[in-house]
C-alpha cells in the first residue's frame, strides 16, 4: 500500500524524484545545522531548550529522504494529484507556469513602487493571457476592476491602505 | 453545564442579523467553491483569513463553518454531474451518482444527496453538542504530557494512516514541522532558521503558508495540466424525489451518519474511510443489488451522508482538543490563533459565546443549505461553465492580494512564490499537503507541550510518561506505527483471501 506505484502517468516516469529527495535531505542538513549553532545554556526552567526539537526534525527529513530515495530506486513512484480539470495525459506545460510566475515576479517588483492598482491588474491580465484567453481588451478591463474594486473594497470596507504607488494622489 | 441551554444562548448569538448574514454568506460562498473545480473550502478560507482578521472571531467563525459545510453540498453536485470529483471524499458519490445521472435520475441523485447531508448534518452536529463537552470534561484534567501524547497520535494518524504512501506522509510532515520552527524561539529567545533575515524572526505566518500551498500551489499545478478539452456536464432540472426514492434513501442516510460522524471525530479521521463503508454496506443490505455500478441510489444517500457526518465529527476534536484532522479543520485552527484565541479544551470555558454560537449556527447553515441547494440546483451547475483563465487568474490574484495585506510586505510574496513552488512539486510527487499543514499548526504547540512536561519533572524523562491517558495514547501510537507490519506478514504467511481490497479494485469488480 505504502509501495503504490503508478505506471499510467507520463508524470510518473523517469527518476526526477530523486530531487525531491535531495531537496528533503538539504532541508534536514540546514535544519541539523542550524540547530548546531545554536548556543543556549543548560536552564533548570527549560530542560528541552531550543535545540531538541530541531535536531529532532532535521534526522525526521534525512530520514525521510533516504527513505524516499530507496523507495524511488526500488521503483516506487509518487502519485501526481488529479482533479476535476486535471488532464495528466499530458505532460507538465510550462508554456502555462512561466508565463504565470513571470506575472507574479512582475507584482512582485512592482507592487511598491507603481502600486497594487497597476501591478495587480498587470498580474490578473498576464495571468489569464498564460492560462489562454486571447480577449484582450475585454481582459485588461476585467483586470483593471478588479485591481481598482479590490483597492477601494480594502480601503473602505476593511481600513487596509494598499500601495497606491505612482498614482498615489490621483486614487 | 446544561447542554441545552448554553446551546440556546448559542441559539441567540448566532440569530443575531450580523452573524446570519455571515452564516449565509459562508454557505453561498462554500456551496461555490464546493461546485467549483480547482478551489475547495480549505483553500477558500486560506484566501479569507487576512481579510476576516478585523472581524469579529465569532462572525468569522460562523462564515467558515458555512463554509466547510457548504463545500460539502457543492462537492456533491459536481460529483454527480461531472464525474471527476476534486476532493477524495466524494470519489464513491461519484460512482454511482454519476452513473444516475447518465441514466436519466440526476434530479433524484441531487435530491438524495443534499436531503441525506441535511440530516446527516443536523445529526451531527446535535452529536457534536453532545459529545464535545463531554470530550473537554475528560480533557481539562490532563497535564500537558497527556496532550503531548494525544498531538503525536495526531501527527502519526493524519500522515501514516491518511494517503497513499507513508514515506511521502513522513516527508511533508517534515518540512511543515520545519516552516513551523522558522523564526525566535519563544522560550529562550534564540533565532532558530531565520539566516539573519530580520523579516523571518516573527517566523513564516501560517495564512502566507496557507494561501501558498493550498491555492498558489493548486493553480499552478492545475495551469500546468489543464484539461484543454470541453468537459460533459450534464443537464439537470428541479432536483425532487419520489416515494420509492424516499423509501430506499432514508435507512442508509441514518447509516451512513452512524459510520461518517465517529470516523470523523477519532484523529485518523478524514472522509474516505466512512464514505466507503457506508458505500459496501448498502451494497451488501440492498434489495437490489444489480443496480450498484449502473446508479444505485442507496450508493449515493450513504456515502453522501457519510461525508456529511464526518465533517461535523471532525469539529469535536477541533474544537473540544485543539486538533484539527484536516484540510478545513487546520485552517480554521489557523483563524482561531490568528485572533489570538487559544485553542485546547479551555476553549469551551473561556469562549463559550464563540463555541456554542459556532454550533447553533451549524444547525443553521444546514437548513439554509438545503434551502439553496434543493431549488438552485441548475443555477450552481451553471458555475461549471466557467471560463479556466478566469477561475485560475483569480485565484492567484486573490491569493497574492491576501498575503500581501496580511503584513503589506513584499517579501511575504517572495515567500508565497517559493512556497507555491514547493505546493506544486508536492503535487507533481505525490506528497501529501495535508501533514504539512498540520505539522507546522501542531509542531510548536507540540513543543511546548514538550518543554512543559519536562519542565514539571525537572527534567525527568518519565515525567512524559506520567499519565495513564499519555501511556495509552502511546501504545495506540505504537499499535498504529507496527500495524501495517503485522499486515504484511499476515498476507504472506496467513490464509489466502481478497482482504482489504482497494477502493477502485472494489469498484470494477
Amino acid at each position: 500500500m505504502s509501495q503504490k506505484t503508478d505506471a499510467g502517468t507520463p508524470a510518473s516516469k523517469g527518476r526526477s524524484e530523486l530531487g525531491i529527495a535531495a531537496l528533503l535531505g538539504a532541508a534536514g542538513a540546514v535544519v541539523l545545522i542550524d540547530a548546531s549553532r545554536i548556543a543556549a545554556p543548560y536552564s533548570q526552567t527549560d530542560v528541552v531548550g531550543p535545540r531538541t526539537m530541531p535536531i529532532i526534525i532535521g534526522c525526521l527529513l534525512l530520514v525521510s529522504a533516504a527513505a524516499l530515495a530507496i523507495a524511488v530506486l526500488r521503483g516506487s513512484r509518487g502519485q501526481a494529484e488529479e482533479g476535476e480539470d486535471v488532464d495528466l495525459s499530458h505532460p507538465s506545460d510550462w508554456k502555462t507556469v512561466v508565463p504565470l510566475v513571470g506575472a507574479f515576479v512582475l507584482n512582485i517588483l512592482l507592487i511598491d513602487a507603481a502600486g497594487w492598482v497597476i501591478s495587480g491588474t498587470l498580474l490578473f491580465w498576464g495571468s489569464v493571457w498564460a492560462l489562454g484567453s486571447r480577449h484582450y481588451i475585454r481582459d485588461g478591463l476585467i483586470s483593471l476592476a478588479l485591481a481598482l474594486g479590490t483597492f477601494y473594497g480594502f480601503y473602505f470596507g476593511l481600513g487596509i491602505k494598499l500601495p497606491a504607488g505612482i498614482l498615489a494622489g490621483i486614487l | 453545564m446544561d447542554v441545552f441551554n448554553l446551546l440556546m444562548q448559542g441559539f441567540s448569538t448566532a440569530l443575531t442579523p450580523m452573524n446570519l448574514l455571515y452564516a449565509c454568506l459562508g454557505v453561498l460562498l462554500g456551496t461555490a467553491v464546493g461546485v467549483l473545480p480547482g478551489i475547495g473550502p480549505a483553500m477558500a478560507i486560506a484566501l479569507l483569513l487576512p481579510i476576516t482578521s478585523n472581524l469579529e472571531p465569532t462572525s468569522a467563525l460562523i462564515m467558515f463553518a458555512g463554509i466547510y459545510y457548504g463545500g460539502m453540498y457543492g462537492g456533491s453536485t459536481t460529483s454527480i454531474l461531472l464525474n471527476t470529483p476534486g476532493e477524495s471524499s466524494t470519489v464513491i458519490t461519484a460512482i454511482e451518482g454519476h452513473k444516475m445521472a447518465k441514466a436519466g435520475r440526476a434530479a433524484q441523485a441531487l435530491a438524495t444527496a443534499a436531503i441525506g447531508s441535511f440530516v446527516a448534518g443536523t445529526i451531527g452536529t446535535a452529536l457534536l453538542a453532545t459529545v464535545a463537552p463531554f470530550v473537554v470534561q475528560f480533557a481539562v484534567s490532563l497535564g500537558p504530557s497527556s496532550y503531548l501524547a494525544i498531538m503525536v497520535l495526531g501527527l502519526l494518524t493524519v500522515t501514516a494512516v491518511l494517503g497513499a504512501s507513508k514515506i511521502r506522509g513522513f516527508a511533508s510532515l517534515g518540512l511543515g514541522l520545519a516552516i513551523g520552527l522558522v523564526g525566535m524561539d519563544p522560550v529562550s529567545g534564540q533565532q532558530r532558521l531565520t539566516f539573519g533575515i530580520p523579516l523571518l524572526s516573527d517566523g513564516v505566518d501560517i495564512v502566507v503558508v496557507a494561501v501558498a500551498i493550498f491555492a498558489v500551489g493548486e493553480a499552478l499545478w492545475i495551469a500546468a495540466h489543464l484539461r484543454r478539452q470541453k468537459l460533459s456536464i450534464i443537464p439537470v432540472g428541479q432536483p425532487w424525489m419520489g416515494k420509492e426514492d424516499w423509501k430506499r434513501s432514508w435507512k442508509p442516510w441514518l447509516r451512513g451518519t452512524a459510520f461518517g460522524f465517529p470516523f470523523g471525530a477519532m484523529p485518523a479521521g478524514g472522509a474516505e474511510v466512512p464514505t466507503f463503508l457506508s458505500y459496501v454496506t448498502e451494497k451488501k443490505l440492498s434489495r437490489h443489488p444489480e443496480e450498484f455500478g449502473h446508479g444505485a441510489i442507496e450508493g449515493v444517500a450513504g456515502p453522501e451522508a457519510a461525508n456529511n457526518a464526518s465533517a461535523a465529527g471532525t469539529l469535536t476534536p477541533l474544537l473540544a482538543l485543539g486538533l484539527p484532522t484536516n484540510a478545513t479543520a487546520g485552517v480554521m485552527l489557523a483563524a482561531l490563533m490568528t485572533f489570538g484565541i487559544q485553542p485546547g479544551p479551555l476553549l469551551f470555558e473561556n469562549e463559550p459565546v464563540l463555541v456554542w454560537g459556532l454550533i447553533a449556527s451549524l444547525f443553521i447553515g444546514n437548513a439554509l443549505l438545503l434551502l439553496i441547494n434543493l431549488p438552485m440546483a441548475p443555477v450552481w451547475a451553471k458555475l461549471l461553465r466557467i471560463p479556466r483563465p478566469y477561475l485560475y487568474a483569480g485565484i492567484l490574484f486573490f491569493a497574492t492580494l491576501g498575503a500581501f495585506a496580511v503584513n503589506m510586505q513584499a517579501f511575504d510574496l517572495i515567500l508565497l512564490l517559493v512556497l507555491g513552488a514547493l505546493g506544486f512539486a508536492m503535487r507533481r510527487y505525490g506528497l501529501p499537503v495535508l501533514p504539512l499543514i498540520i505539522g507546522l499548526i501542531l509542531g510548536p504547540r507540540l513543543e511546548g507541550q514538550l518543554r512543559k512536561s519536562l519542565q514539571l519533572s525537572g527534567g525527568d524523562v518519565s515525567g512524559l510518561f506520567n499519565e495513564p491517558v499519555g501511556v495509552v495514547t502511546y501504545i495506540l501510537v505504537a499499535v498504529l506505527l507496527a500495524l501495517p507490519l503485522f499486515i504484511r506478514l499476515w498476507r504472506k504467511f496467513g490464509p489466502q483471501k481478497p482482504g482489504a481490497m482497494h477502493v477502485e479494485d472494489q469498484i470494477n469488480a
